[in-house]
C-alpha cells in the first residue's frame, strides 16, 4: 500500500510537469496579439486522475488469486468467447439508422470505414504477421482509383469499386516483391517509406491527380441505378419510390454499403481463415522457418496476405471517394495508417471482434466524449468542460497514447486476446 | 541393388566466403535410419539444410528418387514427399495441436487426413490428449512429437530429422527414438537422423556418417562405428 502510494504520487509528480505546460496554459488572441492564460483546473482534473489510476491501477494488480488467474488465462483457449457479444454489435449496426439522427449515421458510417480497414489491416497484421505501417497507401489507391476512373471515363462508382480493389492489391504485391526478405522493424520502415511515397506522389503529380487540390464532384453511388438527389424526377430513388427526397437517405444508404463492405471483408476473412492459405498466414506469423521445412511457398503466402489486405484497403478507399465526393492527398496520412494499427493491435491482433471494438472505442468513443463534454459545458455553463470539447481533436493522439500504454498494461495482447482455432475436430 | 532414394556427391555449401561443407557424399537407401553425427559446427544441420535447399549447395548433386533436386526452390523439394522436423522444434505456439498436424498435412495435398492423424496419434498418444491445446503449452518432449508428427502428416518418404533430442530428458529421448524405430519397421519410412547424441542415434542406426569440420570422415553400420575406438573417443566418452 505503502509503495502504491508513493508510485502514484511519482506518477502525479510526472503528470503535473506534463499536464502544466501541455493543457494548464494556453495561447489565445488577445487584443493585442496573443496572450497566456492559464487554466490550472483542467490542468489539476487531469493530474488526480493519474495519480488516482495509477493507485487503482496498483490495488487491482495487487488483488489476490492472481496467479491462479494467469494460468488460467495463459493456457485455456477460449471457445466461442464473447459469443453473444458479435451478434448483438451486429445487430446494434444493422438497427443503427432506425434512429434517424444524421449525426448517429455518420459517426457509424465514420467508425464502419475503420472497422473495414482495420478488418483490412488485420489480415497483413494480425494473421500474417507483417507489421504494414503505410496500410494508407491502399487506402488511398482505392480513393484516387475510383475517382480518377469517374472523372476520366465516367464510370459509376460500382463498376469502379472491383476495379479499385484489383489496383490496390496489384500495388500490395508491388509493395509486397521487395520486401518479401524482410520482418519486423526492417518490414515497418519499408512500408512506412511505402506509404509516404504514395502520398507525396499524389501531391506532385498534379497533371494527372490535380495535385493538394484534390479531385472534387466525384459520383455519388447510385442504387441499382436509381440516383440520390434531391429534384425528386425520372431515375432517382425519391421518384421511383414516390416519397419526399430527403438528404438522410443517401446518408442511410452510405451508412448501409460500408457495412456491407465491412461484413464482406470479415466473410472473406473468416473464410480464409479456416482453409489451407489462411491457416499458413498464421503459421508464417509463428514460425517463418518452419513453414519453409513444411513447404509453403513463402513468396505467394506473403504476396497473398498483402495482396488482399491491400485489396479491401482499396474498397475502402473507393468508398471513402465516393461519401467525400472530394479527396485529396491530406486525407491520407501517416495518422491514418498508424490509428488503423493502434485499433489492430489494440483489439488484440488477428481478432475480428476485437478490432470492431477497438474501432468503436479509439473513433466513436473520441467522438462521443467530446459531444459528451459538449453538452456537458452548455448545460452547466461550465468554461471547462466546453472548453475541453474544444480542445478535444488536439488531444486526440494523447487520448490514443495513454489508451494504447494503458491497454497494453491491463491486457498486453489486446481487447479480445484468446484466438479462435481455425479448425476444431 | 534397386538406386538409392538419395545420393549426395560432392556436395559443397558456403555461407557466403565461408564453406560450411567440403565435398560430401552420403547415401541413404530407401528404408534406412541413416545417422549423421558431428561435433558443434560440424556442419550436421548445414547438412540437412543443404538438402532442402536453403541454403543451396554450391557445386555437387543432390538426387532422391533419381532426380537432382539441388537447384529447386525449397517449397517444392519439400513437396516431394520430404519432410523435415527442423532443429529446436519450431512449432507454431499459439496455434493448436490439430492445427499444428494439418499445416503438415495441407501444403502436401494430404486427403485423409482422419486416417493420418490417428496413425499419429497412435505413434505419440500424448499428443492425442492435448489436440485442442495450443502448441506453445506442450512440454519440450511433447513439442518434439508434435514436430514428427507434423513432418508425418505429409507421408513422407524420407524424413529429415534435426536433432530430435535437444534439450530433452534421456527418458523423453527413449521415447522418441523408440517411435522412429517402430515407423522405420512398421512403414518402411526411410530416416536421416541428425545427432549429438552419438551413442543412441549410432544404436539406432542401420548407418552412420561422421561429420567433422564441414567433411565425411568415416562411415559404416552403425554397430560398426560405435565399436571404434576413435568414435568411442571423441563423441561417446566425455568428449576428447
Amino acid at each position: 500500500m505503502r509503495a502504491a502510494l508513493r508510485d502514484a504520487f511519482l506518477s502525479a509528480a510526472i503528470a503535473l510537469g506534463l499536464f502544466a505546460p501541455l493543457v494548464g496554459l494556453v495561447l489565445d488572441n488577445g487584443d493585442q496579439g496573443l496572450v497566456l492564460r492559464g487554466r490550472p483546473i483542467a490542468a489539476a482534473v487531469l493530474v488526480a486522475m493519474v495519480f488516482f489510476g495509477r493507485l487503482g491501477m496498483h490495488l487491482w494488480a495487487d488483488r489476490p488469486g492472481k496467479e491462479a488467474r494467469a494460468v488460467k488465462r495463459g493456457l485455456v483457449v477460449p471457445t466461442g468467447a464473447n459469443r453473444f457479444l458479435a451478434p448483438a454489435l451486429l445487430a446494434f449496426a444493422v438497427l443503427l439508422p432506425l434512429t434517424g439522427s444524421r449525426y448517429y449515421v455518420d459517426l457509424g458510417t465514420l467508425v464502419l470505414t475503420y472497422v473495414m480497414l482495420g478488418w483490412g489491416l488485420n489480415i497483413v497484421v494480425g494473421l500474417a504477421g507483417l507489421l504494414d505501417l503505410g496500410y494508407v497507401a491502399f487506402y488511398a489507391v482505392g480513393a484516387y482509383s475510383y475517382a480518377l476512373l469517374a472523372e476520366t471515363f465516367g464510370l459509376g462508382f460500382w463498376t469502379c469499386l472491383p476495379l479499385a480493389g484489383i489496383l490496390a492489391a496489384f500495388w500490395g504485391v508491388l509493395l509486397g516483391f521487395p520486401v518479401l526478405r524482410l520482418r519486423g522493424d526492417y518490414l515497418a520502415i519499408v512500408t512506412l517509406a511505402f506509404g509516404e511515397i504514395i502520398r507525396v506522389v499524389l501531391i506532385n503529380w498534379v497533371a494527372v491527380t490535380h495535385g493538394p487540390n484534390g479531385i472534387t464532384d466525384i459520383p455519388r453511388p447510385t442504387l441499382f441505378g436509381l440516383r440520390f438527389s434531391m429534384d425528386g424526377g425520372e431515375g432517382t430513388v425519391a421518384g421511383f419510390f414516390d416519397i419526399e427526397p430527403e438528404t438522410i437517405q443517401r446518408v442511410v444508404f452510405l451508412y448501409y454499403l460500408i457495412l456491407a463492405l465491412a461484413l464482406l471483408t470479415n466473410w472473406v476473412t473468416i473464410r480464409l481463415r479456416r482453409m489451407p492459405l489462411g491457416r499458413a498466414w498464421e503459421a508464417l506469423r509463428e514460425d517463418e522457418i518452419a513453414c519453409r521445412s513444411l513447404g509453403i511457398d513463402v513468396t505467394n503466402t506473403k504476396l497473398t496476405a498483402f495482396a488482399i489486405g491491400a485489396m479491401f484497403g482499396g474498397f475502402a478507399g473507393a468508398f471513402f471517394a465516393t461519401r467525400q465526393a472530394f479527396i485529396s492527398p491530406e486525407s491520407f496520412t501517416f495518422i491514418e495508417s498508424a490509428t488503423v494499427l493502434a485499433i489492430v493491435v489494440l483489439g488484440g491482433l488477428g481478432s475480428q471482434l476485437g478490432v470492431a471494438l477497438a474501432a468503436l472505442v479509439m473513433v466513436g468513443g473520441l467522438e462521443m466524449l467530446r459531444d459528451l463534454l459538449s453538452t456537458l459545458g452548455e448545460q452547466m455553463g461550465s468554461e471547462l468542460f466546453s472548453g475541453l470539447a474544444g480542445d478535444l481533436p488536439t488531444y486526440r493522439m494523447l487520448i490514443f497514447g495513454l489508451a494504447l500504454v494503458v491497454m497494453m498494461v491491463l491486457r498486453p495482447r489486446g481487447l479480445v486476446s484468446g484466438r479462435t482455432p481455425t479448425a476444431v475436430l | 541393388m534397386t538406386a538409392p532414394l538419395l545420393t549426395l556427391s560432392g556436395v559443397s555449401t558456403f555461407y557466403g566466403a565461408i564453406q560450411a561443407l567440403r565435398d560430401v557424399d552420403m547415401t541413404v537407401n530407401e528404408g534406412e535410419i541413416v545417422t549423421l553425427i558431428g561435433a558443434n559446427g560440424a556442419g550436421k544441420s548445414t547438412l540437412m539444410m543443404t538438402i532442402c535447399g536453403s541454403p543451396r549447395a554450391r557445386t555437387g548433386s543432390i538426387v532422391y528418387d533419381g532426380r537432382d533436386i539441388a537447384r529447386l526452390p525449397t517449397h517444392e523439394i519439400m513437396r516431394q514427399r520430404i519432410a523435415q522436423a527442423p532443429e529446436g522444434r519450431r512449432i507454431f505456439g499459439r496455434m493448436t495441436v490439430y492445427e499444428n498436424l494439418l499445416m503438415g498435412a495441407e501444403v502436401s495435398g494430404q486427403t485423409d487426413i482422419p486416417a493420418l492423424l490417428d496413425q499419429i496419434c497412435d505413434l505419440f498418444p500424448r499428443l492425442k490428449e492435448r489436440l485442442s491445446q495450443r502448441g506453445g503449452t506442450l512440454s519440450g518432449g511433447e513439442q518434439q512429437m508434435l514436430a514428427i508428427g507434423r513432418a508425418l502428416m505429409a507421408r513422407p518418404r524420407l524424413l529429415l530429422l534435426d536433432e530430435p533430442s535437444l534439450g530433452l530428458a534421456p527418458l523423453v529421448v527413449r521415447q522418441i527414438f523408440g517411435a522412429i524405430r517402430t515407423l522405420n519397421r512398421e512403414t518402411g519410412l526411410t530416416v536421416l537422423l541428425v545427432e549429438q547424441n552419438a551413442h543412441q542415434a549410432l544404436r539406432l542406426a542401420h548407418r552412420g556418417y561422421v561429420l567433422v569440420n564441414g567433411a565425411i570422415t568415416m562411415a559404416g553400420t552403425g554397430a560398426d562405428l560405435l565399436a571404434r575406438p576413435e568414435i568411442r573417443a571423441a563423441y561417446l566418452e566425455g568428449g576428447g
